[in-house]
């Protein structure tokens, strides 16, 4: 059945989808849209890095994601630069040496088109594996931190005098991005990861009477956009990674004209 | 068993060694020399206070005094750099913030505030939405509250914990007059009903709860400290204010004997000029004046 590169990319976004769903609820509830962002730029390094050492792409660009996350958790601790001036530093800067690592190597192995705008129709069964068992353990560890991540996100200081360490769950969850990052380039790219991950989240927004079932609502929206993006792709031969991130565009646009009160008791 | 880190250790044996352990053990949380450096500047330092069981300490200062670093460091989510925050075995604090950082995109409703921190049955989050007068609000989105029902609900909220120090940061802040009243009303019954001791950081400079045992005046550290006046009876304050609103809330008057000045000296006084006011600097011959009942 996996033989079909169709049935490998539709199957490959619902697995991306079910993680990127509760994730991208998260980072809009903790306005980091713009951190998420910032890995998937380092992630192209990742990938340099990874044709530079020979080893794949698989560990070197979790490796590099999780290594800029390090960094930035080091400098949130210093207050004289804003939080998005770092953000921006790392992101352009782990950008230009992935870009120029790769045109040093002069690999043609890598295409930097394929990095920044991902290619899903193009995913191999060992993707396929990688996204299912990366997705199983940001799965298993949402489960175990939802809690915990939401209440430090509606309020540090009650996080901390209710003892739920919420330095903890912060970084968790940065460790979270920067492996769904890893697992979702090859899908839409780096340019677009942060889009896969808000725009569904986004649009469950006005559906959705707790953060739980805004976190579900996201999860099937993100696979409608995904398989309704791969398909009008196809249909259209336009590039697939833009093509998925403009579907969910639709929907959201969509869910604006939906009046509200349709959908929650007053 | 403490909840908070208790930094450094010596200084927490040194202080237990001092003190006989009976006064200790009534208090729920004790400050001694707490000191917070940011940056190369002290936000507070030199602060002792302690809260016992019932008892109400309010915390007034100017802007940038200090005031929130204090409670957040009393409830143990800032590191002391100095000095020592000591509380009773078995503590449980209740916080209720100054707001929180909810975004609109959050679709969270009061009743599942409730559950997010604490396991408490639908009964038990009902009697605490009802002591605090919000039961009705119990299916609305907590973003849409206003400042008064959002106190009450995040008091309500505090209150599941059942705590023994409830830790109030602002809590009348952006809540119209009549209401501030009926939040002190409230939180005074809160007091006398658990028992618990109250820790509250006011907005105000000058106007406290009546029902405030202790007043803290805080400006970087304790420019003094005492009970508020009893306003009740003034004709004045009551035509201004109402006799209802009057009696839930005093004027706290007092003076200081220094000022700080805009670089940072403090002129006291007898009109000396020193770097800070700390009780070594030789114009403090006793801990801080009580400035108690000096009502002009």
């Amino acid at each position: 059945m996996l033989d079909d590169f169709l049935v490998r990319a539709v199957v490959a976004g619902i697995g991306v989808a079910i993680v990127t769903g509760p994730l991208g609820c998260l980072i809009i509830w903790r306005r980091m849209a713009f951190f998420g962002d910032s890995l998937a730029h380092a992630s192209l390094l990742g990938v340099a890095l990874a044709l530079a050492l020979d080893m794949a792409p698989a560990f070197g660009v979790p490796l590099v994601t999780i290594l800029a996350c390090a960094v930035l958790l080091g400098f949130t601790r210093q207050t004289t630069f804003a939080a998005d001036t770092i953000l921006s530093i790392v992101a352009q800067s782990t950008l230009a040496l992935g870009l120029v690592l790769i045109s040093l190597i002069g690999s043609y192995e890598v295409s930097i088109m394929g990095v920044l705008l991902g290619d899903i129709l193009a995913v191999s069964k060992q993707d396929i594996a990688l996204i299912y068992g990366g997705g199983a353990i940001i799965l298993a560890v949402l489960f175990r931190y939802w809690r915990r991540l939401v209440v430090a996100t509606i309020s540090h200081e009650i996080a901390v005098a209710e003892n739920m360490s919420p330095r903890q769950s912060d970084a968790v969850f940065m460790f979270l991005i920067a492996l769904v990052v890893a697992i979702s380039l090859k899908l839409v790219g780096a340019l677009l990861i942060t889009a896969l991950l808000i725009i569904p989240a986004a649009t469950a927004r006005r559906f959705s009477p707790t953060p739980e079932i805004m976190a579900a609502i996201a999860i099937m929206i993100g696979m409608t956009s995904l398989t309704s993006g791969i398909f009008a792709s196809l249909h259209l031969d336009t590039p697939t990674g833009p093509t998925i991130i403009l579907a969910g565009t639709i929907f959201f646009a969509l869910s604006l004209l939906i009046p509200q009160r349709l959908f929650r008791k007053s | 068993m403490c909840p908070f880190a208790i930094l450094p250790l010596p200084l927490s044996f040194k202080f237990v060694s001092l003190n006989t352990v009976w006064t200790m053990t009534s208090e729920l949380l004790s400050i001694r020399d707490l000191g917070v450096q940011r940056n190369g500047r002290w936000l507070v330092r030199n602060i002792n206070m302690s809260i016992q069981p019932g008892e109400i300490v309010t915390i007034i200062g100017p802007n940038g005094a200090g005031k929130s670093t204090l409670a957040k460091a009393a409830i143990g989510a800032i590191a002391p750099s100095e000095g020592s925050v000591t509380s009773v075995s078995g503590l449980v604090v209740g916080y209720v913030p100054q707001k929180l950082t909810i975004d609109a995109t959050m679709p969270l409703s009061v009743d599942r505030l409730l559950q997010l921190t604490h396991r408490a049955n639908s009964v038990q989050r009902h009697e605490a939405l009802l002591a605090c007068g919000v039961d009705h609000l119990r299916d609305a989105m907590v973003p849409h509250l206003s400042g008064g029902e959002f106190q009450r609900v995040l008091l309500a909220r505090a209150l599941l914990r059942q705590p023994n120090l409830l830790v109030l940061d602002e809590p009348v802040q952006g809540v119209d007059f009549a209401g501030e009243a009926a939040l002190y009303d409230l939180i005074r019954q809160l007091r006398d009903t658990t028992g618990c001791g109250i820790m509250m950081i006011s907005h105000d400079l000058h106007i406290v709860m009546a029902e405030t045992d202790t007043v803290l005046c805080l400006n970087g550290h304790v420019c003094c400290s005492g009970t508020p006046d009893n306003v009740v009876s003034n004709p004045e304050y009551i035509r201004l204010f109402g006799g209802q609103a009057a009696a839930s809330l005093a004027v706290y008057h007092h003076h200081h004997d220094h000022r700080h000045l805009p670089d940072g000296r403090v002129e006291h006084a007898d009109g000396s000029i020193t770097d800070d006011c700390h009780p070594n600097d030789g114009h403090h011959h006793a801990p801080h004046e009580n400035l108690s009942n000096e009502a002009g």
